[in-house]
Formats: C-alpha cells, sequence, structure tokens
C-alpha cells in the first residue's frame, strides 16, 4: 500500500528558511494583535459613548468579524479595497483582515469582561471618596484585564493560526508561504507540510505556556 | 439601478458554492459531534492521566492551522493511495478538527452535571448506562449546546478553506466571479451577506439559549 | 451634624422614604432598626450621596448632600460608609485595599498612606493579614478591613449599613465588637442593624423604621423597654 519513500533530509534541509518564515508569521500575528488590541479598546469606546453612528460602526465591525470567514475577511481586504483603488500586498492585506478579525472578537471579549465587574465594586469605591474615572482606573479596570486575558491569549493563538491563510492571497514569506514555495518546487508535500505544522505546533505551544507564566506572575489573587 | 455583470446564473452558482459550504459544513459537524461524544465521555471516564494520548492527538488539531491539516491529509489519502475526492478528504480532516473541539465541549458537559445527581440515580438502581442516557445525556446537552452551536458556526466559517484543495464553495465561487467580472466589492459584499444570513440567526439562536439556561439566573 | 429633613425616596413607584427627619449630633451614635423593606438601608446610601433623594434635604455640618454644586467626592471623605457585602477589591491585597483611596483620593505618599492603612488594620485586629488577598480570608475578616478601608479616609461620621447580615453566625461577634470599639472611642455612627442586644449596648438613640417612615426614636431603654407604637411592640416581639 505505501510505496512512497520519505525524503525527510530534503525537506530537513530547507529548516533554516522555514524558521525565517516562522518569524515573519510572528511578526504578523502579534503586530495584528496589538492593531486588533487599540482598535478593540476604540470599538468598546465606541460601543459605551451613546452615539447611534459610533456604536452602530462598533456592532457592524463585530457582527462582522465574528460571523463571516477569516478568510472571507483577508479577501475583502486584498480584493475588495482594490474597488476604491487600494491595492493591498499580500502582507498588508493578511495583516488587515486579522487585526480586524482581532478586534471584532477582542472587542466582544472586553464587552463581556466589563459585564463581570459587579456594580457593587464601582460603588465601594465611590463610597471613598473616588470619581467615576477613578474607581474604573483602579477597581474595574485591573479586574477587567483578568476576565479578559485568558480569552486574549486564545486569540493570540487564533491570530497565528490564521497568519497561515495569508497563501491564498499570494504570501511567501510566512511559514506557510514559504513551505508552499518549497513545496511547488520539490512536490514533497508531505514532508514539508509535517514540518510545518510541528513548528506551528510549537509556536502555538510556546505562547500558550508564556502567556500562562505571564498570568501567574500578574494575577495573583 | 445597479450597474453590474452579474447575471441571474452567476448568482446560482454562488448559491451552489453556498450548498457545497453546507454540505462540508453538515458532513464534518455530524461525523465531528458523534467521535466529540465518544472522545468527551472517554476523557470524562478515564481521567485526565489515561486519557492523555488521546488529548494529546486532539491538541494537535487544535494547535496546527486547518489549512496544514487540509494539505497533509490531502498528501496522506495520496500516498496511501486511498483515491479520495477533495470532498472525502475535506470531511474528513474538518470531521477530527471539529471532534477534537467538540471533545471538550463535550466533557465540559458531563463534569457540569454535579456528583449528587448522579449519585441519586445510581442510588436509584439505575445502571451506569441508564444514568448516562436519562440523567446525565439531557442535563449536559443543555450546559453544552450554546458552545456547541458556536462551534458549528465555527466550522461553517473555517470550511472555506476546503477551496485549497480545489473544491468551490462559497467563497471560492465568489473568487472565480471576481475574477471574471472584475467587481471585487459588490460580489464580496454578497457572499459576506450569504455566510451572514447563514450564520447570524444560528448565533442568535446560541445567545438566546445561553441566556435561557444559563445556571446563574 | 446630620441633618435630615422630610427626606423623600422613590424607586419608581415605590416609595421606599416617606418624610425621614432626623438629626445626628457629633459623636453620637444612632442605630437604625426596622423589618426588610422599611428603607433604613435606603437612607443611608442616601446620606452617602450613592443615591438621589427625591424631596427634602440632607445636610452634613451645613453642606447640602444633593445640592448640583455640592463636590460628592469631596464630602464621601468625611463620611464613610460599610455594606452589607463587604466588596473587598479582590485584586489587591489587604493592605492595599486600605491603601488605595488615601493615595490615590486624598493624594498621600505611598508611606504616609502604608503607616495609615497599618494603623488602621492593626486597630481592628488584621495586622497578621497585611500581604493575603481578600478571599483567603473569613467573611468577618473581609467586613473588618472594609471597616479599617473607610476609616483610613479618617471619616468624622461612619455608616454602617447591616454589616452582620451576611455574615456566618460564628463571625458576627468579632465584627460587632469592632464597631463597639468605635463607638467607645466617640465616632459618629450610624448603624442599620438586626442585631437588637448590640442596638440596645452601643446606642444613644435607637430610631424604628417602619414602611418608609420613622415610626419612633428614642434611648434604647425606651424603645427595647417600652415601646409606644403597636408596630414597635410587634416588631420587637418577632424579633425576640
Amino acid at each position: 500500500m505505501f510505496n512512497y519513500t520519505f525524503h525527510w533530509n530534503q525537506a530537513l534541509r530547507a529548516l533554516p528558511q522555514m524558521l525565517d518564515g516562522a518569524l515573519v508569521t510572528l511578526q504578523v500575528a502579534v503586530l495584528s494583535m496589538v492593531i486588533g488590541l487599540a482598535c478593540a479598546i476604540a470599538l468598546t469606546g465606541f460601543r459605551l459613548s451613546g452615539s447611534r453612528i459610533l456604536s452602530g460602526i462598533a456592532a457592524v465591525w463585530v457582527e462582522v468579524a465574528r460571523n463571516t470567514p477569516a478568510l472571507f475577511q483577508i479577501y475583502m481586504a486584498h480584493f475588495g479595497l482594490g474597488n476604491f483603488g487600494i491595492h493591498l500586498s499580500p502582507y498588508a492585506a493578511l495583516l488587515a483582515g486579522i487585526a480586524f478579525n482581532n478586534a471584532g472578537y477582542l472587542a466582544e471579549n472586553f464587552r463581556g469582561a466589563l459585564k463581570a465587574i459587579p456594580e457593587t465594586q464601582t460603588r465601594a469605591g465611590r463610597s471613598l471618596g473616588m470619581n467615576s474615572l477613578q474607581a474604573f482606573r483602579f477597581i474595574v479596570l485591573p479586574q477587567m484585564l483578568r476576565v479578559a486575558y485568558l480569552p486574549a491569549t486564545n486569540q493570540m493563538v487564533w491570530a497565528i493560526l490564521m497568519t497561515s491563510l495569508g497563501v491564498t492571497v499570494g504570501m511567501n514569506t510566512d511559514l506557510a508561504g514559504v513551505t508552499q514555495e518549497l513545496n511547488a518546487r520539490s512536490f514533497r508535500t508531505f514532508e514539508f507540510f509535517a514540518i510545518a505544522a510541528v513548528i506551528y505546533y510549537f509556536i502555538a505551544k510556546a505562547v500558550t505556556l508564556a502567556a500562562r507564566a505571564l498570568a501567574w506572575r500578574m494575577f495573583r489573587y | 439601478m445597479l450597474d453590474t455583470a452579474l447575471t441571474w446564473n452567476d448568482l446560482l452558482f454562488l448559491g451552489q458554492g453556498a450548498a457545497m459550504t453546507l454540505a462540508v459544513t453538515a458532513v464534518s459537524v455530524a461525523a465531528g459531534t458523534i467521535m466529540g461524544i465518544i472522545f468527551g465521555v472517554i476523557r470524562f471516564q478515564a481521567g485526565p492521566i489515561w486519557s492523555m494520548p488521546l488529548m494529546f492527538f486532539l491538541d494537535i488539531f487544535r494547535s496546527v492551522p486547518l489549512l496544514i491539516q487540509l494539505v497533509l491529509g490531502n498528501a496522506l489519502q495520496s500516498i496511501a493511495k486511498l483515491g479520495w475526492p477533495p470532498f472525502t478528504t475535506s470531511c474528513v480532516v474538518l470531521s477530527l478538527y471539529t471532534a477534537a473541539y467538540c471533545t471538550e465541549i463535550v466533557r465540559g458537559g458531563i463534569a457540569s452535571v454535579p456528583v449528587t445527581t448522579r449519585r441519586a440515580g445510581r442510588s436509584l438502581g439505575m445502571t451506569w448506562g441508564q444514568d448516562m442516557r436519562y440523567i446525565v445525556a439531557p442535563l449536559a446537552t443543555r450546559v453544552s449546546l450554546p458552545a456547541w452551536i458556536g462551534l458549528t458556526l465555527g466550522v461553517m466559517k473555517d470550511s472555506a478553506l476546503v477551496l485549497w484543495l480545489g473544491l468551490i464553495e462559497l467563497l471560492r465561487a465568489s473568487q472565480i466571479l471576481v475574477t471574471r467580472l472584475q467587481e471585487p466589492l459588490f460580489i464580496l459584499l454578497i457572499c459576506g451577506a450569504i455566510y451572514f444570513i447563514i450564520s447570524f440567526p444560528i448565533a442568535r439562536l446560541g445567545g438566546y439559549l445561553e441566556r435561557r439556561w444559563s445556571p446563574h439566573d | 451634624m446630620i441633618e435630615i429633613e422630610n427626606a423623600h425616596k422613590s424607586f419608581g413607584n415605590l416609595e421606599v422614604l416617606k418624610g425621614i427627619n432626623l438629626n445626628v449630633e457629633k459623636g453620637e451614635v444612632v442605630t437604625i432598626i426596622g423589618g426588610s423593606g422599611s428603607g433604613k438601608s435606603t437612607l443611608l446610601t442616601c446620606i452617602n450621596g450613592l443615591e438621589p433623594i427625591n424631596a427634602g434635604r440632607i445636610r452634613i455640618d451645613g453642606t447640602e448632600v444633593h445640592a448640583k454644586t455640592t463636590d460628592l467626592n469631596k464630602l464621601r471623605q468625611r463620611v464613610g460608609i460599610v455594606f452589607q457585602q463587604w466588596n473587598a477589591f479582590p485584586h489587591l491585597t489587604v493592605l492595599e485595599n486600605v491603601m488605595l483611596a488615601p493615595r490615590k483620593v486624598l493624594g498621600l505618599s505611598r508611606d504616609k498612606a502604608e503607616e495609615i492603612a497599618v494603623k488602621q488594620l492593626t486597630h481592628v485586629g488584621l495586622h497578621e493579614k497585611l500581604s493575603v488577598y481578600p478571599n483567603r480570608m473569613s467573611g468577618g475578616q473581609q467586613q473588618r478591613m472594609a471597616i479599617a478601608r473607610a476609616l483610613a479616609m479618617s471619616p468624622e461620621y461612619m455608616l454602617f449599613d447591616e454589616v452582620t447580615s451576611a455574615l456566618d453566625p460564628m463571625l458576627v461577634g468579632e465584627v460587632l465588637d469592632t464597631l463597639k470599639m468605635l463607638a467607645e472611642e466617640g465616632m459618629t455612627m450610624i448603624c442599620v442593624t438586626h442585631e437588637m442586644a448590640f442596638a440596645r449596648d452601643v446606642s444613644d438613640r435607637v430610631a424604628f423604621f417602619h414602611q418608609g417612615v420613622m415610626a419612633e426614636i428614642g434611648a434604647p431603654d425606651e424603645i427595647f423597654g417600652s415601646p409606644r407604637k403597636p408596630e414597635t411592640q410587634e416588631f420587637l416581639g418577632s424579633v425576640r
């Protein structure tokens, strides 16, 4: 049944190239998270602003991010913006798509975290003479961060996995892109992609463990 | 009013793509859920230590990009000369992917049933199977359903990736039309709207059930 | 001096305070007793300005609490309140819980705030728990921490809103002892409570609230010994 010879040596020789690709993957993921966090904070502000237009924008953003495929969002950035004469490079389109997706999920996460802190906490702060900003800054926010932290780290892992979608819009510098190029030249599909899978696995695990270690240091209560 | 080259035939083409998306999702979620229930019960009964190999295996599907899984699945079936068409390969990979997430949902659901409730069942002379069937299953389903609906929606969205194996599902169909008609934004908006129409009501139902069945109210 | 004049408060259609008149002098301890829904807890949150009143006026040392021009944050520094649910800040240690408001609201230095916090925590008997997180402590300890937290702002008045109601019976004593100590030190206090023995012991005056009205007020001996109103007699009969 298996008269196929695996050529691991050939694939392993390409490991340095693939690891370089992994760095690009990590870079895109981190950048998309930073942009996504900034947008999510803004969206949360929009939702709380009381303005119908702003909260409408936030609602559309969050619903589209959560109810359409991430790949669709990347296609939108890559092909859709062409209608406005904006032609993003694969890198920019990938980054924009994932950042958009991150922002939607994180904004929803923030909303849940905000709801999870009881009103009585604010009240206790106010009763000590704090103004509402102080009560939010010193009492609600730190507790909110803890609630939001774990889902946010999950989103980071998602962001790493989503970067692999770049290959579908012609990205060739990240791990999936590099692997696909190697594959196109050698047709050693299984070997190359198996190694890529192992690298993705270790990145995902490393990020999860690092996040857990950080949480352990940050949230002592 | 609309100045577009899009014809009814093209819309039909998109519809066929959507049907493919739904077919892949339905098969994968059905198979993945059955596997998830079996694995989840094993995971719960065997405890964290003995189920470690199983959990490690399933964790791979959650820590490796689905696109890579699909490519690997396709490469494996070709190496093994199984001669599967892309549809079969896609469904097999997506089912395992679904099962990996579903296992945790099922385990969580079973774990949420209080031991005292189960003891009450067993004290009436029920067997393990009867306890599972009449006590645990109904209660665990309530707890797990919102998460399972979320998973189904997730798989529906992730199924877009099967385009990489050559299946013409909704997103691929849209891309083909974009290339031919050069109206990217308009066609992608229709595509997004179709995804939305499929998932939004289900998402709302999930949210409703979550509120309705929340144990904290 | 706290002056309450004809205070009215409604939540929607429900009128919880129907014209309360009460003056509390400096150094006085007034306890408020009454059934649930009698409006006694609402009165405390109104005195602190956490809830607006619908009519009447409340003045603290001449400052009108519900006037638009009043800086409530300033006013609340003079009027501490402790709730039934102690509302510990779970993300801060016991010491940090108490230090937070003196540092951020009063603008004290870290050292000065710590000095005050340690003093107040020692006062309520928690000097060994400084670096512990609240959820590691019993309800009684958390409640005493909440008292120290309010005292650290050096308030001139303290309001206690059923501070022992959410506690296990075993833990009630330690919190009541803390309140007694404060009363003996001359703190001006208004306590809403269900602990009749405590009310009898520490109060200068006891007020009985019934359905949003202050039905009766007087020295503990009068209220507990020879209540005049039938509602008071009935209430006291039911809790004995």
